[in-house]
């Protein structure tokens, strides 16, 4: 059989997202290609007054932001002992460690010399927050794959090593959540040292915290959806006994974010700059509208809260207003100081979207493959 | 002691040399470009009549340096703040964080390295003047000790106020800077940050990231006792209804 003739078959079988999927893990092939053959500035928009872009924004800052559900699912089964959340640890888990991978396959695309990223093993500085988010990166991908092992382990038979890092539990899931608050947090610290640089509506010293209870909610927020889509594609029932909870911390959680949000602005005066808003002043309004207060105001609502739908919808919020802080904090917080516009190019956002498309299509590579779900999967993967 | 730099904005005219002296004595490549980049450390950029020379201002505690993950960036004891490009892993964090915007990149380069003036260390070390010191036919650029520059400036600013604006730039931008500038006209009107912090600006990370080991200590320790308190009292449950059930 030639190869044409097996593309066309494979080709004919393609549902609608499978078809997208494939386009857009083409054009990345592509780019990836160009990246690395011509440099950085043939394919971002990226320059001396606007180093950092998508690729820190969305692959980064929001790839390890919203694979948080990780270790809040296993702190809650494992710490706090709430057991019965232990049917969605394994998605979860398995989510946050495909996040991590593909923060590390982002941060290749990014960094200048990625060849060198082991550099920060070797060559310490302790006062660079880059330094310790370079290694949380490399502690936490371990832990998460420590974490997630059991389950290829379960799915191979092979019973002596499941036992041995079983034993290895708990102490995992403490370390996981000790690098878990400390990379968090430190993605907002990176911004700390531009007070004079990123927009008084963005900066405040609580930018780590703030990141790291975002984070939490957020993390949640993607729990909820993925297993929304998890029913949708491989015919699974939603579990609503145990995400309505969830949500329910949820609402805390973006409830004390969106507070701090406010009293910031309020003590540092950026509040005067919304009774007349300009650009920024939008985009704040905007982002705290999406994250906080559609996502809490509908959960305070008990009929939408036990509603699929209400919950999903007041996820995908709170999702999507989370990417919305990221990219304001690292794009539209830094572009007054920087005098320029950034706008990605188109290339940079097929990198991103390959990104997120790989994930998609790695996670349903894992759940046909390996025990993922407690009982097995009734549909048709993709 | 360490040295530094004084550019008196008032007594450049603009020739230029500094930038031609600064690509040979560092290798760079031509042209001499119109505002600096990886390529071109220094220009002198006319703002509105004034000629203003564009360098690193070599911070005594620089951002750049504190924020390189891997060390690249550092600042010697005789005043320059130096690049080794083998360590650069390119994260551009330097370039990000700069609060004069001083670091540049090779974005044109497959395998790129930043570029920033580096106050020609090899020559300061061997007791030489930075080059574009040595070239600079009317004294504009001065190269000294930095103390004695401070004591300069403050001089040439008693001696004509009405010449020169009421500020030393460099003396306490970002914490202190061992190049400094004297203008006739506000440093803002020349393109100069003027909302730099008065303090040095790794302190702010710096802060944050030294409270880590205890953190860590006490949040380990936070979290194993919420771990042993909960397991403890399933046990507990579990062994009260096994009692229970014996009982019965």
């Amino acid at each position: 059989m030639t190869v044409a003739v097996a593309v066309r078959r494979v080709v004919r079988r393609m549902g609608f997202w499978e078809a997208v999927l494939a386009v857009i893990l083409v054009l990345f092939g592509g780019v990836t290609v160009l990246r690395f053959t011509r440099g950085l500035g043939a394919v971002t928009n990226l320059n001396d007054k606007f180093p950092w872009g998508l690729w820190i924004g969305f692959d980064v800052l929001c790839g390890v932001g919203l694979a948080a559900g990780a270790f809040t699912l296993t702190a809650i089964v494992h710490i706090f002992n709430l057991r019965r959340f232990e049917p969605i640890v394994r998605p979860t888990v398995l989510t946050g460690f495909l996040g991590y991978v593909l923060v590390i396959i982002g941060l290749l695309f990014d960094l200048g010399q990625p060849w060198r990223i082991w550099h920060a093993l070797v060559f310490w500085n302790p006062h660079s927050v880059m330094f310790e988010v370079a290694w949380c990166v490399m502690l936490y991908t371990t832990v998460l794959g420590l974490e997630f092992a059991p389950v290829v382990f379960e799915g191979l038979r092979l019973e002596r090593p499941r036992r041995l890092l079983r034993s290895v539990a708990t102490p995992l899931v403490i370390i996981g959540v000790i690098l878990s608050t400390l990379h968090q947090s430190s993605l907002g610290s990176l911004y700390l040292i531009v007070p004079s640089k990123l927009h008084p509506l963005w900066y405040t010293p609580l930018l780590p915290y703030l990141f790291l209870i975002s984070a939490v909610g957020a993390g949640i927020g993607m729990t909820i959806l993925e297993s929304y889509l998890s029913e949708r594609a491989f015919g699974r029932r939603l579990e609503m006994d145990l995400l309505e909870p969830l949500a329910r911390a949820m609402v805390v959680a973006l409830g004390v974010y969106g507070l701090l949000r406010v009293i910031v602005i309020w003590k540092n005066g950026a509040v005067a700059l919304l009774r007349h808003p300009e650009y920024e002043g939008w985009m704040f309004l905007l982002e705290l509208c999406v994250g906080v207060v559609l996502p809490v105001g509908l959960l305070l609502i008990e009929r939408v809260r036990m509603n699929p739908t209400g919950l999903v919808v007041a996820a995908i919020f709170a999702v999507l207003g989370f990417v919305m802080n990221r990219l304001n904090v690292s794009v539209t917080g830094m572009e007054h100081a920087a005098g320029i516009q950034y706008v990605p190019s188109w290339m940079e956002v097929t990198v991103s979207l390959g990104l997120v498309a790989l994930g998609f299509a790695l996670f349903a590579v894992a759940v046909r493959y390996l025990p993922i779900f407690p009982q097995p999967a009734r549909g048709r993967v993709g | 002691m360490s040295v530094g730099l004084l550019f008196d904005s008032t007594r450049c005219i603009g020739c230029g040399a500094c930038s031609a002296a600064c690509k040979e004595a560092n290798g760079l490549p031509l042209p001499i470009e119109d505002h600096t980049t990886a390529y071109t450390w220094t220009v002198v950029e006319n703002v509105g009549g004034v000629n203003v020379r564009r360098l690193c201002f070599h911070c005594a505690e620089p951002t750049c340096a504190s924020v390189c993950p891997v060390a690249a960036l550092t600042k010697t004891p005789q005043g320059p703040v130096v690049y080794d490009a083998e360590r650069c892993i390119g994260c551009r964090y330097c370039i990000m964080a700069c609060p004069f915007g001083v670091p540049k990149y090779q974005w044109d380069r497959p395998i790129p390295i930043v570029g920033k003036c580096i106050l020609c260390a090899g020559r300061v070390a061997q007791g030489l003047p930075t080059a574009c010191a040595a070239v600079c036919p009317t004294g504009a650029t001065l190269f000294g000790e930095r103390d004695a520059l401070v004591h300069e400036a403050q001089t040439r600013i008693a001696a004509n106020p009405a010449t020169y604006v009421d500020h030393v730039y460099g003396i306490s931008e970002a914490g202190g800077t061992s190049v400094l500038a004297l203008a006739g006209v506000p440093f803002e009107r020349l393109g100069m940050k003027t909302n730099v912090p008065r303090q040095p600006l790794p302190l702010l990370t710096w802060q944050v990231l030294s409270k880590i080991p205890a953190f860590v200590a006490v949040w380990g320790v936070c979290l194993f006792g919420i771990h042993w308190i909960t397991k403890r009292r399933d046990e507990v449950r579990e062994y009260e209804a096994a009692q229970r059930e014996t009982e019965r």
